[in-house]
């Protein structure tokens, strides 16, 4: 490990996605409407950059360095995870254009937005700092709420963004609760400094776990975990499609990092806790996601709670406290963001003006409209039930394996249970694509762009099921 | 050479996927082309196999193409096993089924399903061969099942036709009763060999077959319930008594299928598993006694019904039956090779046959009646030629292919010591008379005697196109000659020597070399044997019931009506299975269906758990309240009982 003050040449990506996204907030407010698509191209073209940045820096420099004095880490881990958000908010920003068009708020304020958003996940992702971390987290959650109003005149999404601030800043302020007392504690901010120091005390020191609930109950919210899960419905419900798939995909891998970063690698002493804690959290989640999805009419909202359930899965390969566990973790996180963007993108699909085409009867006979994206649609609902030869299939079975292999048979039974009664409605989609008549005979036009990028993703789905082992030893790799 | 491999079914499932898939947009002509260039592609670079291995002596392929899964050791993969018997298999059903791909253009030419059909047989062929390629149990059964799923879409294929829809749902039942014994015989080799690829299942054999194991209160050799579990798969795929009665009635399908699954692909799986399987049923003489007996009865018995028929394909089909009874018997005495042999030459002329009986069939407007046909030798001569080599051929005179086949498997059974070839032996040689009977019989019925159809028909006779008729002159050729030429490297010559092991105890055909000199021999030899006077015999009589004295077979029938009535009903099997199978199990399933689905399971279990989920679901429901308060008074609750759970 080298220690160095200031070493710019590991926040390359981070830099010149922080210029970038200035230019383009200051381009935008040049452009006319009809212009609009110039926001759009840069925007496209600075994620397109910055993963080509991510990408070389990956490959020509795979030592973990620490930098800007303790709050910045490199490691391998950081550029998977940062490499699958630029992704996926490219295929976010791809399936938008067409759904804001038809709604006119094709506006420069998505793209700015969801780039600082970006910016956001990544100072998350590569946080070695409590202060970082949190810097990170701020600059995302204030996007995405601004994300959620962006439509001013809809009533709803207004509201969902409101509940969400609110929320948010409960959660935030246990969350920074919490640090501080980690602090008062340890006497740093520094996440390796504050993990030395919890090996020395021991995991008997009550402030200690009184600061560790807090942060855990910070983490839950944002990832999104039962009984912090109020918001995701409504939010998800409220939020103009785009939005949702944008804030249903990629923060949950930035999420997944926090956790990490927190509970792993800072709170490693206090095991034996927090994995108490999110076995409780995981069986709520998967429990009362599972069930509930099945009483929903409206896909959003459906989405939603198995998002809710999923991420009961994502804790199961966490709370293994292992690397196998944590390397099973992050591919389900990386395979159901891809999954979910998939999903909320069949929405924006067979949105036009005047359609949300977000209840399920919405996708009654769909097979007879269009059989390709009716297939698509089926890989996705397979995958997100644990259908082989999806990827899906593999996520679940990577972080039961794990829950077995420490010897907590019970809970991947109950994972297994929950996920049982899960495959009741992502089924019912199927059923109502291919078994009802359509209700609505409209031929679906999106531009091709759109078409392409959604069926790469649905293929994506398939190709990874037959062919795990790439991306399942990238994930064990950067954990070993 | 691995590519070649690979390329060899995908090539066919690219033509099966495109023409079912883009069937409108391609066209009609689209979709033969597709399919054929495809399966075109297949065969030629089986060919190119064939000469790898068999001519150039290249190496034998074994690899693995793409692993699924490993779980616990055990490897779920896709990989090929290229021998002399693989390549011989491809070229065989890449070769027939390219002429019935042809035949296909005229037969269904105005047919409104013509796309689909050529996608169904493309995807049968790529089945087939991943069948026959495969180098472990688990694509064995993928190749199984899908050959199983295609010929249930094949054979109902007019999907609108009552008696089609009761054909394939019979093949599909019956062949599940057969896919059930399949899979349980792979599970055994999974619990006892540990492993699903066929080499390390066959180094195994010899440890495997001193274990034993209980059923029920006897203790049973482990080798034998695997290999008869396998042979009843076997038994369903290959129609062997008591699992023939779907053949038949798989006449429902367009005639092209029929050949399909008649000569080249889906029986010979049967026979053709138990070939590749021969290390394991070397090593058990109790299964091979029971595949012997069984083929036995079929050969026999089944060409008994094919008298009593008149439509031209069923007696096709009973003939099919009788002689996969005779390659059955061959497994049986371990005459792998023989039984083999017999599989190749019988692709030829049978498809040939019904190739021909399909071309009669076009030409008669969708007449299937024999009693409606006769000196039809006029109006089609390519037909009559062609179909006169093909039941030469069946009945084995000497020379044709079908004679060396036929011959060697009876002479293995003369050789065998198995308890019990004494009496098979006469079975199977009681056999050819009685094959030469009812083939003459069709063939005088057909070409020969009384014009009997009306006049409308007799007025449009005449000889079909020549996609049809190349097809049989292409089939005609190697029915002919291909036993001539084969029959030294197949039965004597050692080409199977790497493919199939038979124990030095068992092996007849080495004991049959010993007198084998050469083929000019074995027919002269033959011409002063029984069978082949056997044979003359039966067509001789059919000759004289049909031709000279037609009023006599009328006679006979009232004669020997009781013997006539039960070969009529097929010895009752159907009925037997309708009382006892069907209603049983419909009786069955509704008693079940109303005490146990109804009651317990539909009431209780499902309904009554998906009303409490629901229930619980409508009351968590409102939890959701859409009020801030709640949603922030939740989370202080979730803060409170983590706070309570953990800080003590």
């Amino acid at each position: 490990m080298t220690l160095e003050l200031l070493n710019y040449a590991v926040a390359w990506p981070e830099i010149f996605l922080l210029t970038m996204a200035c230019v383009v907030l200051v381009a935008d407010v040049y452009l006319d409407d009809e212009n609009r698509n110039a926001t759009y191209l840069l925007s496209q073209l600075t994620l397109l950059v910055t993963l080509v940045l991510i990408a070389v820096k990956a490959t020509s420099a795979s030592e973990t360095v620490i930098a800007f004095n303790g709050t910045f880490v490199s490691d391998a881990l950081g550029d998977v995870l940062k490499f699958f958000i630029v992704l996926i908010i490219a295929i976010v920003f791809v399936y938008s254009r067409d759904y804001l068009k038809d709604r006119n708020i094709f506006k420069g304020e998505f793209y700015v937005l969801g780039l600082f958003g970006v910016l956001g996940m990544m100072v998350m992702v590569s946080a070695n700092h409590f202060l970082s971390l949190y810097l990170g987290l701020e600059l995302l959650s204030l996007s995405l709420y601004a994300m959620v109003a962006f439509d001013r005149d809809n009533p709803n999404a207004s509201e969902a963004a409101m509940k969400y601030f609110v929320l948010g800043a409960i959660a935030s302020g246990m969350l920074l609760y919490g640090m501080s007392m980690i602090y008062g504690m340890t006497g740093s901010l520094n996440i390796a400094e504050v993990a030395t120091a919890i090996n020395q005390m021991g995991d008997t020191n009550i402030v200690l776990i009184f600061g560790l609930v807090f942060m855990v109950i910070g983490l839950a919210f944002k990832l999104g975990a039962v009984p912090f899960h109020m918001w995701i419905p409504d939010v998800y419900h409220g939020a103009p499609t785009t939005v949702t798939s944008y804030i249903a995909s990629a923060p949950k891998i930035a999420g997944f990092a926090m956790v990490m970063r927190l509970l792993a690698e800072g709170m490693g002493g206090l095991q034996a806790d927090w994995q108490g804690m999110l076995v409780i959290l995981a069986v709520l989640s998967m429990a009362i996601g599972n069930v509930i999805a099945i009483a929903q009419t409206n896909l959003k909202r459906m989405l939603a709670y198995s998002t809710i359930s999923h991420v009961g899965f994502i804790l199961l390969g966490i709370l293994a406290a292992n690397n196998d566990g944590y390397s099973a973790a992050m591919f389900y996180t990386l395979t159901y963001a891809l999954m979910s963007v998939g999903g909320f993108g069949m929405i924006i699909l067979l949105a036009r003006a005047g359609l949300e085409a977000e209840n399920l009867d919405d996708f009654k006979g769909l097979n007879q409209r269009s059989p390709w994206y009716a297939f698509m649609m089926l890989i996705l609902m397979f995958s997100m039930a644990g259908v082989p030869p999806t990827v899906g299939f593999w996520a679940k079975l990577a972080v039961l394996k794990a829950v077995i292999d420490i010897d907590m048979l019970w809970l991947a039974l109950v994972a297994v249970f929950f996920s049982i009664i899960g495959v009741y409605y992502y089924l019912r989609v199927v059923k109502l694509m291919y078994f009802d008549d359509p209700v609505d005979e409209t031929p679906i036009e999106k531009s091709r762009d759109m078409q392409i990028a959604l069926s790469a993703n649905g293929l994506a789905i398939l190709v990874l099921g037959l062919y795990p082992a790439a991306l399942m030893s990238l994930c064990v790799s950067v954990f070993s | 050479m691995e590519n070649i491999y690979l390329a060899i079914p995908l090539a066919s499932l690219i033509g099966a996927i495109i023409a079912g898939f883009m069937g409108k947009q391609i066209g009609r002509a689209g979709a033969h082309t597709v399919t054929i260039v495809g399966v075109g592609i297949s065969f030629i670079l089986s060919l190119m196999a064939l000469n790898h291995i068999v001519f150039n002596g290249g190496a034998i392929y074994n690899e693995t193409v793409y692993t699924w899964m490993v779980s616990d050791g055990l490897r779920f993969e896709v990989g090929f096993l290229i021998d002399h018997l693989t390549v011989m298999m491809m070229a065989v059903v890449t070769g027939v089924s390219l002429m019935v791909h042809v035949y296909t253009i005229g037969y269904m030419a105005d047919d409104p399903g013509y796309q689909r059909f050529f996608s169904y047989i493309s995807l049968f062929t790529f089945s087939m061969l991943m069948l026959v390629m495969s180098n472990n149990f688990l694509q064995l059964f993928f190749g199984w099942e899908a050959v199983g799923l295609v010929s249930y879409l094949l054979i109902g294929f007019w999907y609108k036709k009552e008696t089609a829809i009761y054909a394939n749902l019979k093949a599909f039942l019956v062949n599940r009763v057969g896919d059930f014994g399949f899979i349980l015989g792979i599970a055994a080799v999974v619990m006892y060999a540990g492993s699903l690829d066929y080499v390390e299942v066959f180094q195994k054999a010899p440890q495997i077959s001193n274990q034993t194991m209980s059923i029920g209160l006897s203790e049973w050799s482990v080798i034998t319930v695997i290999c008869i579990l396998l042979f009843i798969g076997a038994m369903g795929k290959s129609a062997q008594v008591p699992l023939h009665v779907w053949l038949p009635d798989s006449m429902e399908g367009p005639t092209p299928i029929s050949a399909l699954i008649h000569a080249a692909t889906m029986v010979t799986a049967g026979i053709f598993m138990v070939a590749r399987m021969s290390p394991l049923y070397e090593f058990s003489e109790t299964a091979l006694g029971f595949v012997m007996v069984i083929g036995a009865i079929t050969a026999l018995f089944m060409g008994l019904i094919g008298i009593v028929q008149n439509d031209i394909k069923r007696v096709v089909a009973y003939s099919t039956l009788s002689q996969l009874g005779y390659m059955t018997v061959a497994l049986g005495v371990s005459a792998y090779s023989a039984a083999v042999f017999h599989l190749m030459t019988h692709a030829f002329f049978k498809a040939l046959l019904f190739l021909a009986a399909g071309s009669v069939i076009i030409a008669m407007h969708h007449e299937q009646d024999m009693r409606k046909m006769g000196g039809l030798k006029k109006y089609m001569p390519i037909t009559w030629i062609t179909s006169l080599i093909g039941s030469l051929a069946l009945i084995g005179v000497p020379g044709f292919s079908g004679f060396f086949s036929k011959d060697s498997i009876i002479e293995a059974v003369h050789y065998s010591n198995v308890p019990g070839s004494d009496l098979v032996y006469w079975m199977v040689v009681a056999g050819v008379f009685i094959t030469a009977f009812y083939s003459f019989r069709m063939y005088f019925m057909v070409f020969h005697g009384k014009e009997r159809m009306d006049q409308h028909t007799k007025e449009h006779l005449h000889e079909t196109p020549w996609v049809v008729t190349l097809p049989l002159i292409a089939l005609a050729i190697p029915s002919v000659i291909i036993g001539w030429l084969t029959i030294e490297p197949m039965l004597f010559g050692g080409y199977f020597a790497d493919s199939i092991f038979v124990k030095e105890s068992h092996n007849v055909l080495a004991a049959f070399g010993k007198d084998y000199h050469g083929q000019w021999a074995m027919i002269q030899h033959a011409i002063f044997a029984l069978p082949t006077w056997l044979a003359l015999a039966g067509v001789g009589l059919a000759y004289y019931l049909y031709i000279i004295n037609p009023d006599m077979a009328e006679k006979l029938k009232t004669i020997l009506s009781p013997a006539y009535k039960l070969l009529d009903r097929k010895y009752w099997v159907d009925e037997i299975y309708f009382a006892t199978f069907a209603d049983g199990g419909r009786g069955l399933g509704k008693g079940f269906w109303k005490l146990g689905d109804v009651a317990l399971i539909d009431g209780f279990i499902v309904n009554g758990s998906a009303r409490v989920v629901g229930w619980f679901a409508g009351v968590i429901r409102h939890v959701q309240t859409g009020i801030l308060s709640h949603y922030a008074f939740a989370m202080i609750l979730g803060l409170i009982a983590l706070l309570a759970l953990f800080v003590k």
